[in-house]
């Protein structure tokens, strides 16, 4: 029998990760501190990963087929509800005032500048991010992200960055789309009540809107499905646990994405109103 | 227990002779390899070299660190201390680039085969062949991925999900996967477990089979003592996170250490003759 050769050792010395990883303050001190790292490292990596080739545009094709299509349907009945449901509630309170004249202004207003974007963004937290989190938390338990690794494929770069900006660019379109039905279950009911042309609704509506409204509803979308893409990717991606991981992966992608949707959009909010009396 | 065991059939001879296969460098060289979670440590020092074209079977109870060992080899996981060189190069010191050319000259098959389970087994195939080698016509890729699996012997499967596979199979394509890149080193995570007897020889046949045409060295992982038997050249014992013997398996075995003995017999006597 062999034995290994007694020669003397010369070892690499210890790895920066581990000597991180020894550092415990507390358990829940050292997981926040640990995740708020974990965090801020994958964001960081997604840009230096984004902009570097190669680019997998045939998956960020297919990723905003997956995003932004099949989201369509649930887009179009949710949007077109949203419209009829907004203009028969504000009515009673705009006719006290003899002001049912202001109503196409007021659910254009309400749409443009902040329903659209945000509600588009809570449906597609929901649907989208639960998704990434459960596809790729599942991919991550069963070793596939692994065997992308193996197989010399950037993983990170495959699934992450194609899911993130397929997010990106669909839901401000979803959003403008959300806007469009909106505003066309918003006209039915007017017209419904009031006989209104088509033309003097839309002139009515866009009368108050400005390149600053627009401008925001767009920034504030683009941040949304950014804010999914990345927060499904880095919990997909941090997923353990077997099914029950897969399982906390996909709810905590929709309850973290909205929660920080629900603070930027306070924020830019502040940003915009800040803007606006410039 | 303790019955007598039975006399293990000599291992097949390796392809490289022993002479031959100890005058070259190894292909895989680690040295002090340390390796913690935690507080749980599980590799204490670990040293094993692999030489070319040789199977080294590395043995341990479950959860000795084994697979821990090989996805360090791999560059999957980071280790604390130690080094490990492959194919004449520090893995743990390349940049992401070199470390991706490093690992597509080394296969690696999982333990749960690993398959992508949204694509059939033909883009199973296809999807590291594309992402790997530019230029390739597509002709060249389906001869590639056909060559693949008629070596796995699955060549009807192409158009089958994962899921529609039994474990056997999912193996082989998993094996057939990595074959796709012509690796030099092949790693085996645990090949035959949860599989029945037929199936686990048929998975130590191809072992075999691959390290013949392809001229691979190889490190299987297992705590399956017919598959050490059959398709090792050597056999490293893994006890608390180090190499505790190595050698041919009669040589590892013919011993009295109860440490060794107690994996021998529960294997061979507890579960019944291999």
């Amino acid at each position: 029998m062999s034995t290994l050769p007694p020669e003397p050792v010369e070892v690499d010395p210890p790895s920066p990760r581990s000597r991180r990883d020894a550092v415990v303050i507390t358990p829940h001190v050292d997981a926040f501190g640990v995740g708020m790292r974990d965090g801020a490292a994958f964001f960081a990596r997604f840009f230096a990963e984004a902009v570097r080739p190669p680019f997998h545009i045939r998956e960020l094709i297919r990723q905003c087929y997956e995003v932004g299509y099949r989201s369509l349907p649930l887009i179009t009945v949710t949007g077109f509800i949203t419209g009829i449901v907004f203009t028969k509630q504000s009515r009673p309170s705009l006719a006290a005032f003899g002001a049912t004249s202001w109503l196409p202004s007021l659910i254009t207003i309400a749409l443009v500048r902040s329903l659209a974007p945000l509600v588009t963004a809570l449906i597609c937290a929901g649907k989208v991010g639960s998704s990434i989190g459960a596809e790729l938390g599942s991919m991550k338990v069963t070793e596939q992200i692994e065997a992308m690794e193996v197989s010399a494929i950037n993983p990170f770069k495959y699934l992450v960055v194609t899911r993130t900006l397929a997010t990106t660019l669909m839901v401000p379109l979803l959003a403008l789309y959300f806007s469009f039905v909106g505003l066309v279950g918003a006209y039915m009911n007017i017209h419904g009540q009031e006989a209104a042309s088509l033309a003097s609704f839309l002139k009515s509506g866009f009368s108050t809107i400005t390149f600053l409204d627009v401008w925001s509803s767009m920034s504030k979308a683009i941040a949304y499905g950014f804010t999914i893409g990345l927060i499904a990717s880095y919990k997909g991606f941090r997923a353990t646990s077997g099914t029950q991981g897969v399982g906390r992966a996909a709810n905590a992608s929709v309850v973290l994405a909205m929660f920080v949707i629900f603070i930027e959009e306070v924020l830019i909010v502040q940003i915009v109103t800040f803007l606006r009396d410039l | 227990m303790s019955a007598a065991p039975p006399a293990p059939p000599a291992p097949p001879a390796p392809p490289a002779s022993p002479s031959q296969a100890a005058t070259d460098a190894p292909v895989i060289s680690i040295r002090g390899l340390e390796k913690a979670f935690g507080e749980l440590e599980v590799l204490c020092g670990v040293d094993l070299d692999v030489s070319p074209a040789e199977n080294v079977v590395v043995l341990g109870r479950s959860g000795s660190g084994k697979s821990v060992l090989i996805k360090i080899v791999v560059g999957l996981l980071q280790p604390d201390r130690g080094q490990v060189v492959v194919l004449g190069q520090r893995v743990h010191q390349l940049s992401r680039k070199d470390l991706d050319a490093l690992r597509r000259r080394v296969g690696f098959s999982f333990q749960s085969s690993a398959l992508y389970d949204s694509m059939n087994v033909f883009q199973n195939l296809e999807f590291p062949l594309m992402m790997n080698i530019q230029g390739l016509s597509s002709a060249e890729v389906k001869e590639r991925i056909e060559a693949a699996l008629e070596e796995v012997g699955l060549a009807d499967t192409m158009q089958q999900m994962p899921s529609e596979l039994s474990g056997g199979q999912r193996k082989r394509i998993g094996i057939a996967r990595t074959l796709i890149l012509r690796p030099e080193i092949m790693l085996y995570d645990e090949p035959t477990a949860g599989l029945d007897p037929v199936t686990s020889g048929e998975i130590n046949d191809l072992i075999l089979k691959v390290q013949e045409d392809y001229g691979t060295s190889s490190i299987i992982i297992t705590h399956d003592l017919t598959c050490a038997r059959n398709t090792g050249g050597r056999v490293a014992m893994l006890v608390d996170g180090r190499i505790y013997r190595v050698g041919a398996f009669d040589e590892v075995f013919g011993t009295e250490d109860p440490q060794v003995r107690g994996f021998y017999n529960y294997n061979f006597t507890t579960r019944g003759q291999p």
